[in-house]
């Protein structure tokens, strides 16, 4: 049982609608795990509930071996929401303050994840400079940076590639890869864009509150016998 | 401290602002400063046109402050065309007073001066006739007043309620929108996915705009005194206690309420559900002649209890012992916001 991540039988609905039917899943350590699906898959609801902050009706969760929800593991979990959530009025330098002091990072760590992170999405020498003054692109960066303040184990992200340009969602998922390689850290991101499932170790894709399938990609076009994962979602979507 | 670093980051967010500090810290001294010069105005002479009457009675009117012009018609167009408050007459020694009554209030002090001039000149012509009575002792009412004294204007007596009601609104109105900007933006979201508690978000935004509550009522209260000259019988001390608990309950029932509205325009539309209405029942109009149930509602209403301690210290010089009852209640009702405030959270954070 030494999955980071352990998902038994979760079901939620929001009043007659069924968010989540029955999912059940286990990450590995180290892996980049993509849910792919149109938006009101349920996507949202499902990383929501791993990170703690919403409840399943039926079913638990396990992330690092406790149960979710739990206050101590949010320490441990870098959350990104779709949307960019910053202090428009602050700095990228203070936003980024704030959140490593409700970490509780030291003076010094804090000093040097701050460095560290704002290198990683290139905004060294951007941080001095208000929020309000950010570009789309930029917030979305320092979002990232922020979900990667505390060194978490596992980092959630949820839709973080979503209208941002092509060179920008190269080298945020160029960071990924690395921060997977380099650091060991258990990533799930969220997509809607289908040749991001190329890049993740493990996709699943959801619609209707279902995981319709879910494996390596190579595996999952040699499966449905498809040219491309647009194809592989209709093929899996008709065995319904 | 988790809380702390929410505080300071409240702070640095606020003092970025400088039109909302503008609006908390100005706009009360502003409002409070147009209400005084209207209160305070000098009270006009009521224009009577007079028709037919003795001498005697113009010179009693004219002694007690009517400002009197004689017509030689009586015709009732005159009042439109002179634009007088009322025009009198008298036929068969009856006194005949027609009012123009487009301002009630200045009715009621014309008529009422112009029957105790009427009287006194019936008085005069009675001693005329009868010289003896005047040996009779002289009527005299001597008036004593139990709070303030024959200087007291309206204001005197709104001041306390005002003061408190601004310090009230303004709390309430920054404060709601302040914690509806972080639930609208998604960074109370990512706050909550962080490690801390609930308890630590509303105990931060209490402190945090609660420090500027702080400084808002040492402006409004000080002001009021030096520049305004309202009077403050009791301590001063009592004052502030009274509108920094009112501003307690103001901040933690609009950041409360801002758990109900979506935009800050639907924010906005609490003003008129929530806080005007607790005007009305703050003592600004009497609550003594009203149905028993309308009287009910003023119990659930904050601000009548603070608008009612401000009186008691503010103009009648009560101290702690006679107005401890408003602060209890006051006491109570920001505990029940600030409890009310940590469970609307778990709206984004069941934990």
């Amino acid at each position: 049982m030494n999955h980071p991540i352990e998902i038994q039988q979760i079901s939620k609905r929001f009043g007659k609608k069924v968010v989540l039917h029955d999912i059940n899943l286990t990450i590995e350590q180290g892996q980049i795990y993509g849910f792919i699906g149109p938006s009101g898959a349920g996507k949202t609801t499902l990383v929501k509930m791993i990170v703690g902050m919403d409840e399943p009706d039926t079913g638990t969760i396990h992330v690092l071996n406790k149960k979710v929800p739990n206050l101590d593991l949010l320490q441990d979990i870098g959350y990104m929401a779709q949307a960019d959530a910053l202090y428009l009025e602050l700095t990228g330098e203070e936003n980024l303050k704030f959140f490593a002091s409700l970490f509780k990072l030291k003076k010094t760590e804090t000093k040097e994840r701050i460095a560290y992170v704002a290198d990683l999405v290139g905004l060294t020498n951007e941080l001095s400079k208000k929020v309000s003054a950010y570009s789309g692109g930029m917030k979305r960066r320092l979002s990232l940076a922020i979900a990667l303040i505390q060194n978490p184990k596992i980092l959630i992200l949820d839709e973080p590639t979503v209208g941002i340009d092509p060179e920008l969602r190269l080298s945020i998922w160029n960071e990924l890869l690395r921060l997977k390689k380099e650091e060991n850290k258990t990533i799930i991101v969220t997509t809607h864009v289908m040749d991001e499932a190329e890049r993740c170790d493990i996709v699943a894709m959801v619609r209707d509150g279902i995981i319709l399938t879910k494996g390596a990609p190579a595996e999952l076009k040699a499966r449905y016998n498809a040219s491309s994962f647009d194809e592989v979602f209709l093929q899996a979507g008709r065995g319904e | 401290m988790r809380t702390t670093a929410v505080i300071k980051r409240i702070f640095r967010q606020m003092i970025r602002d400088k039109r909302t500090l503008g609006l908390l810290f100005i706009a009360p001294l502003l409002i409070l400063s147009l209400m005084y010069l209207i209160f305070n105005g000098d009270t006009v002479e009521p224009k009577l046109g007079v028709f037919n009457a003795d001498k005697g009675l113009v010179h009693q009117l004219k002694e007690s402050e009517v400002n009197v012009k004689t017509y030689q018609s009586n015709d009732k167009q005159l009042i439109k065309e002179d634009d007088l408050d009322g025009f009198l007459q008298i036929k068969d020694n009856d006194i005949i007073l027609t009012l123009e009554n487009s301002d009630p209030s200045v009715s009621k002090t014309l008529e009422v001066k112009v029957k105790q001039a009427a009287a006194a000149f019936s008085q005069s012509k009675l001693l005329n006739k009868n010289p003896s009575l005047a040996q009779m002792p002289k009527e005299s009412i001597q008036t004593h007043y139990v709070y303030g004294n024959d200087k007291t204007a309206s204001f005197d007596v709104l001041s306390p309620v005002l003061v408190g009601f601004f310090v009230f609104f303004f709390v309430f109105l920054i404060s709601g929108i302040g914690l509806l900007k972080e639930r609208t933006s998604g960074t109370l979201e990512r706050l909550l996915s962080t490690p801390i508690r609930r308890w630590e978000i509303v105990a931060a935004y209490l402190v945090g705009f609660g420090l500027f509550a702080v400084i808002q009522t040492i402006i409004v209260v000080v002001y009021s005194i030096t520049i305004l000259d309202i009077n403050v019988v009791g301590s001063v001390w009592n004052v502030m206690l009274i509108n920094l608990l009112l501003a307690l309950v103001a901040l933690s029932l609009g950041t409360l309420l801002s758990a109900f509205a979506a935009s800050e325009f639907q924010m906005i539309q609490f003003i008129p559900i929530v806080v005007v209405p607790q005007v009305f029942f703050s003592g600004i109009f009497p609550l003594e002649g009203m149905a028993n149930w309308l009287q009910a509602i003023s119990k659930i209403m904050p601000l009548s209890y603070g608008a009612d301690a401000l009186k008691g210290i503010m103009y009648k010089g009560f101290g702690l012992g006679d107005i401890w009852k408003d602060i209890m209640v006051l006491a109570i009702f920001a505990v029940i916001f600030i409890f009310l405030n940590v469970i609307a959270l778990k709206k984004y954070r069941k934990l």
